[in-house]
């Protein structure tokens, strides 16, 4: 290696601040004040300031994303990334910053994340928001093809065709996410549901009940990620990346070889071994809950369990509070907040709890923690192991 | 949001396809170098890089690979077609597309069942692919 250049994981690289902006629904802030607010928090959260930062991460639909951040914000980047993978981005910019901060091309990464979906809801249409001449244009949309959430579905109705996975199973996620979200004074969902209030709630698309589905609100969030010797002097304790991976499979549904097998499969591989650690050792999971059956699906090919079992796996409270693998410990994007993109909120959570920040939330003595963020239809993935 | 049906609007890539389903012939591109067919349109085979390719006419016969019964109208212009079956096809030539399934009630539709090809007029110059259960 070059002088200068290092190995961006193995403790080399760490995440030194996070906020939230405000999220909710009609929280009356735009995406860019969303993106300000979150900026301005995680940077404080940190102890940095605005002229320490010098790469800022950001994406959206369209637009000169980081451009429109950077500029809001007075900022100046020698780095930027918009990398445009979905949801999955602000997990994917982890390991873009640990990249570029290895390589020394910049010290202080800001990644932020802003939507006003939820207060917007009247006035925009995902697919408007869409290249018109992408090809599920042509060979998806006309059908009333409703992605994701129809993507999703026909992913999950062939899991249960081929596996016996049941509605049931898929209803234990929104019942173990809520349970979290009954211990975070921040979500938006914190009534307590059973198995049958998912079954029972109003069919979208099957399998997929109301509650089955992601929330929509307003939010945003940011993260600061530094160089180990930056962060020792930092006001909170760092934490550590100490492996990442990622996969793209395809953009539309009908591109996907398999809908049982994600390119989890790849990019957690990817990460246990750069990490040089197992499913076995990891105590928190943080898992792109667009849908129940995301979880269930990420659960196998991230190898907590094995093909086909993520249906039996997420039963009995195995990854709700008190359950051995707790798992979406904000109540997630099924409970807690879902502007649109979850990937931040996964990150900012992972690291609350490796702080031991998360009061009656907290996973005890949380030492290793898994953000697996999912992107589009099932298209992309990006996985992180973050140590304190 | 449109009343509209999304409508697809072809391009150099798909013109061929388009009006042939309007003519209610099911063409796809068949890569002269390595045989396979592809779907969607494009100008390069995805799995052998070869530029060659030909327009075939399919058997227009598959199967169910999966469906989901969408409840809820994506947009107000499916709001009179709920509940109806979204499906993914595996073509016997080998290839999977996006359809509807028609002519079936959406309580009796299987994974796995045998389709075949139909044709609807959607707007003056579109004709959509559809499939329907295999007529005995």
């Amino acid at each position: 290696m070059r002088p200068g250049i290092r190995d961006p994981f193995g403790r080399s690289v760490a995440i030194v601040g996070i906020s939230e902006s405000q999220c909710g629904r009609g929280v009356e802030l735009t995406p860019l004040q969303h993106q300000a607010l979150a900026a301005q928090k995680a940077l404080n959260d940190a102890g940095l300031n605005k002229s320490d930062v010098d790469a800022v991460m950001t994406t959206d639909v369209v637009g000169l994303p980081s451009l429109k951040v950077a500029e809001y914000l007075g900022i100046k980047p020698r780095f930027t990334d918009t990398t445009i993978t979905g949801g999955s981005a602000f997990v994917v910019f982890v390991e873009r910053a640990a990249l570029a901060i290895a390589a020394g091309l910049c010290e202080v990464v800001l990644i932020t994340y802003g939507s006003s979906l939820w207060s917007d809801r009247s006035r925009l249409s995902e697919q408007a928001a869409l290249d018109p001449r992408m090809s599920a244009a042509q060979f998806e949309w006309p059908y009333g093809d409703f992605s994701p959430i129809s993507s999703y579905s026909l992913a999950a109705m062939r899991h249960m065709y081929e596996y016996g996975t049941t509605s049931e199973q898929l209803a234990e996620v929104a019942v173990a996410s809520r349970r979290w979200a009954m211990l975070n004074p921040d979500a938006v969902l914190r009534d307590p549901i059973t198995v049958n209030d998912v079954i029972e709630s109003t069919m979208i698309a099957s399998p997929f009940h109301k509650l089955d589905c992601c929330l929509m609100t307003d939010g945003g969030g940011a993260v600061v990620v530094t160089s180990a010797e930056r962060a020792r002097d930092l006001r909170r304790s760092p934490v550590f990346l100490l492996g990442s991976g990622f996969s793209a499979t395809h953009l539309n549904i009908t591109q996907m070889e398999d809908l049982t097998v994600s390119g989890a499969k790849e990019s957690g591989r990817q990460a246990f071994a750069r990490a040089a650690v197992t499913p076995n050792d990891i105590d928190v999971v943080e898992t792109y809950d667009s849908f129940t059956f995301s979880v269930i699906l990420a659960m196998e090919d991230l190898g907590f369990c094995k093909k086909g079992e993520g249906g039996q796996f997420v039963e009995g409270g195995r990854i709700g509070p008190g359950g051995s693998l707790p798992t979406n410990t904000s109540g997630g994007g099924l409970s807690y907040t879902h502007p649109g993109a979850l990937g931040i909120f996964l990150v900012i959570e992972a690291v609350r709890q490796l702080r031991g920040e998360c009061m009656s939330r907290q996973v005890p003595d949380a030492q290793l923690a898994l953000v697996h963020g999912i992107g589009g239809w099932l298209s992309t993935h990006a996985t992180l192991i973050l140590a304190r | 949001m449109s009343e509209k049906r999304p409508l697809p609007i072809p391009d150099l890539d798909s013109a061929v396809y388009w009006e042939a389903a309007h003519r209610r012939e099911f063409l796809l591109q068949r890569c002269v170098s390595c045989e396979r067919f592809r779907f969607y349109p494009r100008s390069i085979c995805p799995y052998c890089f070869s530029e060659a390719f030909e327009w075939k006419r399919l058997s227009g016969q598959g199967t169910l690979y999966s469906y989901t019964v969408i409840h809820k109208p994506p947009s107000p212009a499916f709001r009179d077609k709920v509940p109806f079956i979204l499906a993914l096809i595996d073509l016997a030539e080998g290839v999977r597309m996006m359809s509807n399934i028609l002519e079936c009630e959406p309580n009796s539709v299987e994974i796995g069942m045998p389709v075949e090809i139909v044709f609807e007029d959607v707007a003056d110059k579109i004709t959509l692919p559809q499939f329907r259960p295999l007529q005995p």
